[in-house]
This record gives C-alpha cells, structure tokens and sequence, in this order.
C-alpha cells in the first residue's frame, strides 16, 4: 500500500510539472494561433464570447496569412536549406573525426573524447562571438590571408549566409560527432579486416562496411543538428547579413516588432507541425524498424 | 604508415577547428587596445574594468542563482521521471509521459520560449499571478526544459544497473523506499551530479529562452553580453569570455568524471 503511494508521487510530480509548465503553453501557442487578431492588449480576440449567447471565435486566417506570403515562406526554405547544409558539413567533418577517434587505442579515445566535447561546455554565445573576431575586416584570418599573399585587400567575410554556416558547423559540430562516435564504437573493428582480406579495396569498404553500419549514428548526429539548426536565432543575428531571412528571426520580429501574437503563434506552431511531429513520428517507426531488423 | 598519417592529421585538424576559436578569444582579451582588433600590448587592464562592472556582475549573480535554483529542482523531477521510466510499470498514458518528458530536448528554444512568455501572460490575465516576469519565470522555464537532459541520463544509468541488489535487499528485509534510499540513489549518485551539472550549465547559457521569459531586475549574463556585442565588439566581453570559458570547461571535465564513473 505504501508502496503505492510513494510510486503515484514519483510519477506524478513530474507529470504534473511538465503539463502545467511544458504542455499547456503549447496549447496556448495553439490557442492564439486560432484566434482573431485585433488592436489593443492582449492583441488578439478571446476565442468563447459570452456577451450575446455563446459563440465560438475562431479563425484560420492566421494560417493563410504566413502561408500565402512569400516573406514567411521563403524564410522558412532559407532555413531549412541553412540546416541541410550545416548538417552536410558537420557530418563532412564530423564522421572522419568520430571515425578516428572510435579507432583509437581506449586510453587515447577517452582524451579525445572528452577533447571533442569539451568546448561544446564552454559558453555557446561566447563560441558565436569568437567567430565575430576571426571573421572580421581586420580580423585574424584576413590578416593571415594577406601576409600570404593570397589577396591583396580584407575580404568582407562577416554578415553573409556563409559566416552563419560557418558559426552553425563550430558550434553544432559535437552535436553530431558523440551520436556518430556512440555508434562507431560499438562495432567490430576485424570486420573492416575481413571486407579487407576478402578483396574488397579501401572504397569499397567504407561504401559496403562502414557506412551502412553507421546509418543509426548518422541518423541521430543529423536530427541533433538539423532541427535546432533551423529555429536558430542567435547565429543569423550575430554573423548573418540582411542578405538572407530565416524563421528564427521573422518569427523573433512577428511577435516583439510587428506585436502580430496571433501570426507569431501560427508561425511558432507550423513550426511544431513541420519540424518537430514527423520527426518524433520517425523516431518512433525507426526504433520499431530497428528492433524488428536488430540493428 | 600511410593511413596512420592521415589518421592523426584529421585529429588534429578537427581539434585545431574547435579550439581555435576558443584560443583567439582568449589572445584577445589580453589586448590593451580599446579597439578590440588592433593590437597594441599586453594588458590585464580589461579583466580590471570587468571586475567593477556593476551592471556584468550583478548578471553574473542572478545567473549563477538561476541556474543553480533551477538545476536543483530540475534534477529532482529529472530523477523521478528516470526512475518512473526504467522501474515502475504502471504509468497513466505512458507515451503521453515520453513525449512531454522527450519533446523539450528536439523543440526549438525559440518556439518554448514563446510558449512560456504567452502562458506567464495568459495565467496573469486568468489568475493575476504572475503580475510582472522576471526572475521566477525564467527559473520555472529553465526548470522545464532541464528535466529533459536530466531525464536522460538517470534513465540510461538505470537501465544499465544491476537489479539484482536491489532485489538483495528487499530480501533481507527493506521495504521500498529504504531500498530507493538507502541503495539506489547512492548508487546512481554520480549521474545525478552529472545530470545538475548539465542543467546548470544549460540554464547559465540560455539566452533565447531567458530572453522571452525575462522582465525588469532580471537580465541575466547572455542577456547582457548579447546586448553588448550583437551590433559590435567589446573588449570586457573577451576578459569575460576567458574566465567563462575556463569554468565552464572545469565544471564539463566534472560531468564527465562523474558520468562516466560507472562505466568502467
């Protein structure tokens, strides 16, 4: 009996946590996503009206409003491009890294580790910021590329979609390294030995062993990447340009600039939609599909 | 030879990447110069000027009070909701419990944000509490988006442990909760300090969330270090940055020993 009470309390004092604090907010994003918009505070309509019999007052307008405007379109897309590329990178740079690592002797791959991790600990607005600095006019990297003759007058390589990937790649790039690594540890060096022995060349056995060994790893590695990637704030507004909008940003200047609550919840919600469902809807069927498959 | 040349060259070059960031920062801060990209010598004269900025300290107290607050009661909910997960079978709506207790880690900061910011105003309308945000809202929405992270970890400790002892002492005559007590918890002990590191240096880093939930008397440090060098450079920022760096990087080695203890 004691039991029972002591495992209701345990269970449910999270639970309760989590959907007073965690729950019912997003419903409340839902909640004035549907709603009227109007002039005044809180800038939106309540949704029951009472003042003449009960009326429901709701609205999809929100929705077709970002939906058939480009400006919150095309943001969108430039994300999602932003996070496919940054998430091409990290693996670009991550896999040979995890890759190693894995292959170390134990002692060496425990300081490598924890190496790879550790400026994932310092602070992440500080790691943007230094970024900032190499990338300046008169900036550390400018100043090599001259003395080497390279070119001849400092390269504006700050405020541009490029210095955004870059930042994106320093600080996202652990994200992908420690699920890839995760993976890569766990499997069976002699079967790379074997494709060996067996006559497969070095190609042909990063493409048939290697790699598809791997895909779980890589799975992981890019989800941690991608979908932070693409609500991304920060990173665009401290090395980005006006050369390109993202969600992040419109979504940020919606709700504090253009004080439109109803059109920043549509916004934040289609992004819940989107990004967020399917990719918890496909964390679910692949661990299904892994377990049948005994991956 | 050849492939254990490119071995150690990638090694290397990934580790140069990720530190030379961190090292140019460092240089900077040493620098005398006001203009913080040109060198003229060097100084300890901004580590001076950041040690009597009010306006940097008194951020770094709330801060570091935030943080710790909310990593405490994060670590409490994250530990029941591990031990909920791995040991006690009947739970109500137990992919409800997974998904509220999973989401926050995939959700963008932006979108919990904006979330929290348009729940502390609606329950202000609906309640009257509360009447301004500041300080508690950013301590509840930290704690919210830590239990996650704290889930995690106790969740994989448990599922690693050995049942057996505690099964050992039940049989000799403990009950339930002395067994939780007396042998569980000080067992996973070193994941729970793994655990209320992580949360309190996620807390201590957040700057989006804190930026939606925050209100007057409660900017934080990535608040105020935003402020400062969104448009810019500011030499304090750098000093600042060196000693951040290297605190934060001393509390991830402790994470690390502590979570990787009970793995060997």
């Amino acid at each position: 009996m004691k039991n029972k009470l002591f495992e209701k309390y345990f269970v449910f004092s999270p639970y309760f946590w989590l959907v007073l604090f965690f729950f019912i907010p997003l419903a409340i994003i839902f909640k004035i996503s549907i709603s009227v918009s109007e002039w005044g505070m809180p800038p939106y309509q309540a949704i029951f009206l009472f003042d003449n019999g009960f009326k429901i007052n709701t609205t999809f307008e929100n929705y077709v409003y970002i939906f058939s405007d480009y400006y919150y379109i095309g943001s969108f897309v430039n994300s999602l491009i932003l996070a496919l590329i940054s998430t091409f990178f990290c693996l670009l740079i991550g896999f040979p890294l995890a890759f190693y690592i894995a292959t170390s002797n134990i002692r060496l791959r425990n300081i490598l580790l924890v190496l790879v991790v550790i400026p994932f600990w310092s602070s992440f607005l500080l790691r943007v910021y230094a970024w900032k600095i190499i990338l300046q006019n008169n900036g550390i990297l400018n100043v090599i590329l001259l003395n080497l003759g390279i070119i001849s007058e400092p390269l504006q390589l700050l405020y541009n979609q490029y210095a955004v990937i870059m930042g994106i790649v320093y600080t996202y790039l652990p994200l992908m390294i420690l699920p890839l690594y995760g993976y890569l540890n766990k499997f069976d060096l002699n079967l790379i030995e074997a494709s060996k022995d067996l006559g497969l060349n070095r190609i042909k056995t990063f493409f048939k062993v290697i790699l598809p060994l791997s895909v779980p790893g890589i799975v992981a590695g890019s989800l941690l990447v991608f979908i932070p990637v693409v609500g991304e704030f920060i990173i665009p507004e401290m090395l980005g340009g006006s050369d390109r909008l993202y969600y992040g940003k419109i979504l940020w200047e919606e709700f504090f600039v253009n004080r439109n609550w109803p059109g920043a919840s549509a916004l934040a919600f289609s992004g819940i939609i989107i990004l967020v469902l399917p990719i918890v809807i496909f964390q679910i069927l692949y661990s299904r599909w892994s377990q049948k498959n005994e991956i | 030879m050849k492939s254990s040349l490119i071995k150690s060259t990638v090694i290397f070059l990934g580790l140069f990447f990720l530190y030379f960031p961190i090292l140019v920062l460092i240089f900077y801060s040493f620098n005398e110069n006001k203009r913080v990209m040109v060198w003229k010598g060097f100084s300890l004269r901004w580590y001076n000027e950041l040690f009597n900025n009010e306006q940097i300290i008194e951020a770094f107290i709330i801060s570091i009070k935030i943080a710790a607050l909310s990593a405490t009661f994060a670590t409490i909910l994250g530990v029941m909701i591990g031990y909920s997960l791995v040991r006690i079978r009947k739970i109500p709506f137990k992919s409800f419990y997974i998904f509220l207790s999973s989401t926050p880690l995939v959700l963008p900061e932006l979108i919990l944000g904006l979330s929290m910011l348009l729940f502390f105003i609606s329950l202000n309308n609906v309640i009257g509490f509360p009447s301004s945000r500041g300080q508690l809202t950013i301590f509840i929405s930290h704690v919210t988006f830590c239990i996650a992270f704290v889930a995690i970890i106790i969740q994989a400790r448990l599922t690693d442990f050995n049942k057996n002892i505690e099964e050992a002492a039940m049989d000799l005559g403990y009950n339930y909760t002395k067994v939780l007590y007396k042998i569980t918890l000080p067992i996973i002990l070193p994941s729970i300090i793994a655990g209320w590191l992580l949360a309190f240096t996620i807390s201590l880093d957040d700057l989006v969330v804190a930026s939606f939930t925050t209100g007057p008397g409660a900017n934080t440090l990535p608040i105020v270090v935003f402020s400062k060098v969104r448009l810019g450079l500011s030499p304090e920022v750098n000093a600042l940055s060196a000693i951040l760096m290297f605190a934060l990087i001393i509390i991830g080695l402790f994470y690390f020993y502590f979570n990787k203890k009970f793995k060997h």
